[in-house]
C-alpha cells in the first residue's frame, strides 16, 4: 500500500469514524444536560419561532454594529464561503464524494476553483493577522483558536499545490493533501471548528428566550 | 471628561493591583473549590452551549460601554467570564477527561477569582448588549449572572453589593426602607398632600411594589402611584410584607436571598389577591420578578407582572388612562432591563405618542441603546464609581446629540446614576421620571 492508498482508504476511513463519533459524543454530552424549564409568562411568542428566526437573522450583523464589525464580517463570510465553495464545487472533489455516497452535482472550472482558493488563503491570513494584532482578539486567543487555523488553511494550501503540481509529484502532493483533510477531521469535534454545529444551539438558545420575553430576534 | 486609572489586574507585582472584597474566614482553596462547584452545579443544556460556542471573535467588545470608553481589553464581555470558561472546560464539559488527564485547563485558583471580581461586578450592567451583537447568539449577560452565583459561593462579593444584599434579606430592604419606615412616608404623604395610600387590602385588582431607591431619592413617587392608578379607578393595595421589589440578592449573586426576596412579593400578591402586580420604574426589580421569579418558584405566578410604564401602556389600550398634552421636547433613556433584557420597549414610547411629547431619540435608542453604566449593582460599588462616569461618557454624548431639552427614563436605577453622573460632570441635564410626566398630565 503506498502513501495515497493510505490516504484514500484507511485513514480517511480512520479520521471519519473519529470525526463521526467525535462530533455525537461532544454534541450528546451537552444535549442530555438539564434544559431550563420556562415558568414566566411569555409574551405569546413562538420560541421555536424565534429560535428558528435567530438562527437566521444573526447570520447578518445588526446595522448599529456594521460600522464596527464589517472587517471581521468581510474576512469571516470570505474565508467561510470560498473554504466551502472549494470544497463543494472543485470538480475532483464532486467525483471523489460521488464514489462514496454516489451524489454528484454539476462543479465549478478549475480556474475559478484556483482563485477562489487563493482569496480564501488571503482572508485567513487576515483572520490570522487579525488575531495577533486585536488586543482583544490575542488576549482571548489560545492553542485552540492557532492549531484550528492551521487545520483550517492547511489543506486549502495543499489543495493548490495538487492543482500547482509543485513542488513534489502528483501522487504525493495529493496524499499529503488528503491526509491533511483527514487531519482535519479529526481535530474537528476536539476544537472550535465545532461551532459549525453550537452556533445554531447557541443562537436557537438565545432567540427563544428573546422570542418569549419579546425581545425583537435580530 | 473625567479620567480612568484601569487597575493593573493580573500584574501582582504592581502597586496599584486591584483588591478584592472577601465575605467569611474560608481559605483560598476552600473559595476556588465552592465557586467552581457551585458554578458547575448551574451548568445545564443552554450555559454549556454557550461556554461550548464562543469562537473568541472578540466582537462583544464592540458592545461594551466599558471597552468602548477605556479601550482596555480586559472589559471584553466574554473575558469576563474566563475562569468560568476555564471551570466549565475542565470540570463540566463532554471533553472534561481529557483536559483533566491532559492538564490543558488547569485549576481556577482564587486569587484569579479575585481579580475577576472587578470583571464580573464592578465593570458589567448586565445590560445585554454583548448578547445582540455576538455572532454565534450566546446570551453573555446571562452567564454573568451565572458567575456571580458561584462568587458569591466564594465569598467574593463586592463588600458595598454584599450588604446591600445582607441588609434587604435581614432588613426587609436594601437601604432601610422597613415596615416602619414605610408607614411613615404614607403617612407624610397623607398629611403633605392628602393622598391616601391603601395597605394590606385583600380582593384587590391590583398590588404596587416600591423600590427604596425611589423612595429616598424621588420622594414624590409613591404619590404619583397613587395619583395615576386612582385615575385608573383599580382597586389596589401595597403590601407591609411585600413591598420591596428590589433585589440585591440577584444583583450579589445569592440565588437563596434572591428566591426569599421574589417570594416576599408571590406570598402578599397571593395574599391580597391581586391580577396584577405593578413592578415600581426600576429595572432589576421589574427583570425579576417578570422573568425570575416563577422559575425560583417553580411554577408560574398567579399574577400579571407588569412594569410601571407597562401598566400605564396596558391603561391606554383598555381605556382607563386619559392623557393630557405634554408639549416638551425629551429624549428617553431606555433602561436596559425593562428594554432590551425585558422586552418592553414600546410601552414608554407608547405613553410619550400618547402625551403628544416632542420627542428625540439618541442616536442609538430602543433595544440597541447604550447603557446608563449604573445598572447591575454597579452605582452601588463606590471603587467603581471612577469606571462609571468613564462610561457614562457615551450617554452623555447620545443624550447631547439627540438635541431634546430634557431627558427622562423610567428606572430609578439609572435616574440615580444620570443624576449622579450629571453632578460629577456639573452636567445641564437631570434625568425625570416618565411616571411622574404621566402624573402631572392626567385627563
Amino acid at each position: 500500500m503506498d502513501l495515497l492508498q493510505f490516504a484514500k482508504g484507511p485513514a480517511l476511513e480512520i479520521a471519519f469514524a473519529i470525526f463521526a463519533f467525535g462530533i455525537a459524543y461532544r454534541l450528546f454530552g451537552v444535549v442530555v444536560l438539564n434544559w431550563p424549564r420556562n415558568y414566566s409568562e411569555s409574551r405569546g411568542n413562538s420560541s421555536l419561532v424565534g429560535a428558528l428566526k435567530m438562527m437566521a437573522l444573526r447570520s447578518w450583523p445588526h446595522k448599529e454594529f456594521l460600522p464596527r464589525t464589517w472587517y471581521s464580517e468581510v474576512i469571516g463570510y470570505t474565508f467561510h464561503i470560498g473554504f466551502f465553495v472549494v470544497f463543494l464545487l472543485f470538480v475532483p472533489h464532486i467525483v471523489f464524494i460521488e464514489t462514496i455516497t454516489g451524489l454528484s452535482w454539476p462543479g465549478l472550472p478549475g480556474w475559478a476553483i484556483y482563485y477562489i482558493s487563493l482569496i480564501t488563503v488571503l482572508a485567513l491570513l487576515a483572520v490570522l493577522v487579525r488575531r495577533l494584532n486585536n488586543p482583544v482578539i490575542r488576549m482571548l486567543s489560545n492553542f485552540d483558536d492557532y492549531f484550528s487555523w492551521f487545520m483550517t488553511i492547511s489543506p486549502v494550501i495543499t489543495g493548490l499545490m495538487v492543482t500547482a503540481h509543485m513542488p513534489l509529484p502528483y501522487e504525493t502532493l495529493l496524499a499529503i493533501h488528503i491526509l491533511n483533510v483527514a487531519l482535519l477531521m479529526i481535530w474537528f469535534p476536539f476544537g472550535k471548528i465545532m461551532h459549525a454545529f453550537f452556533i445554531w444551539s447557541c443562537r436557537g438558545a438565545t432567540g427563544a428566550s428573546f422570542a418569549r420575553k419579546g425581545v425583537p430576534v435580530q | 471628561m473625567s479620567t480612568y486609572h484601569v487597575p493593573h489586574l493580573f500584574d501582582t507585582e504592581h502597586t496599584d493591583a486591584f483588591k478584592a472584597d472577601r465575605q467569611g474566614d474560608l481559605t483560598d482553596q476552600e473559595r476556588a473549590d465552592r465557586a467552581l462547584i457551585n458554578f458547575v452545579k448551574d451548568v445545564d443544556f443552554t450555559t454549556a452551549t454557550y461556554l461550548e460556542g464562543c469562537i473568541h471573535c472578540g466582537l462583544c467588545a464592540e458592545a461594551c460601554h466599558f471597552h468602548e470608553m477605556t479601550g482596555n481589553p480586559i472589559y471584553t464581555p466574554i473575558w469576563k467570564l474566563e475562569p468560568f470558561k476555564q471551570a466549565y472546560k475542565r470540570e463540566a464539559s463532554p471533553l472534561s477527561f481529557v483536559y483533566k488527564a491532559l492538564n490543558l485547563k488547569r485549576k481556577v485558583t482564587a486569587s484569579e477569582l479575585e481579580q475577576w471580581q472587578h470583571l464580573i461586578y464592578d465593570s458589567c450592567t448586565i445590560c445585554g448588549r454583548c448578547s445582540m451583537i455576538c455572532p454565534m447568539g450566546i446570551d453573555i449577560a446571562s452567564l454573568i449572572l451565572k458567575a456571580r452565583h458561584a462568587m458569591y459561593h466564594a465569598g467574593l462579593v463586592p463588600e458595598d453589593l454584599w450588604e446591600m444584599a445582607r441588609k434587604q434579606e435581614q432588613e426587609g430592604s436594601p437601604m432601610g426602607v422597613t415596615a416602619e419606615k414605610l408607614n411613615e412616608i404614607i403617612a407624610s404623604i397623607k398629611s403633605t398632600q392628602g393622598i391616601e395610600i391603601p395597605v394590606d387590602q385583600n380582593g384587590v385588582d391590583v398590588m404596587v411594589t416600591v423600590s427604596s431607591t425611589e423612595l429616598l431619592n424621588y420622594p414624590d413617587t409613591l404619590a404619583d402611584i397613587a395619583r395615576v392608578i386612582e385615575h385608573m379607578g383599580y382597586s389596589w393595595t401595597l403590601s407591609s410584607t411585600g413591598y420591596e421589589a428590589s433585589n440585591y440578592g440577584m444583583l450579589a449573586g445569592n440565588e437563596d436571598w434572591q428566591r426569599n426576596m421574589s417570594m416576599k412579593l408571590i406570598e402578599a400578591a397571593i395574599a391580597c389577591q391581586a391580577n396584577i402586580v405593578v413592578v415600581p420604574e426600576c429595572g432589576h426589580a421589574y427583570g425579576a420578578l417578570r422573568w425570575e421569579a416563577a422559575e425560583l418558584y417553580g411554577k408560574p405566578l398567579p399574577f400579571r407582572v407588569l412594569h410601571m410604564a407597562e401598566f400605564m401602556a396596558d391603561g391606554l389600550d383598555n381605556g382607563r388612562l386619559k392623557l393630557g398634552t405634554a408639549s416638551e421636547s425629551i429624549t428617553f433613556h431606555d433602561p436596559c432591563q425593562v428594554s432590551r433584557r425585558g422586552g418592553a420597549t414600546q410601552a414608554p414610547r407608547k405613553l410619550m405618542s400618547a402625551l403628544g411629547v416632542d420627542l428625540h431619540e439618541m442616536p442609538v435608542s430602543g433595544d440597541m441603546n447604550w447603557c446608563c453604566g449604573g445598572g447591575g449593582g454597579v452605582y452601588s460599588i463606590d471603587r467603581a464609581q471612577d469606571l462609571r462616569y468613564k462610561a457614562f461618557e457615551i450617554k452623555m454624548e447620545q443624550v447631547q446629540d439627540s438635541g431634546a431639552e430634557k431627558l427622562y427614563t423610567s428606572c430609578s436605577d439609572c435616574r440615580m446614576n444620570l443624576d449622579d453622573c450629571s453632578e460629577h460632570f456639573d452636567w445641564d441635564k437631570q434625568a425625570n421620571s416618565l411616571l411622574g410626566l404621566v402624573a402631572v398630565n392626567l385627563a
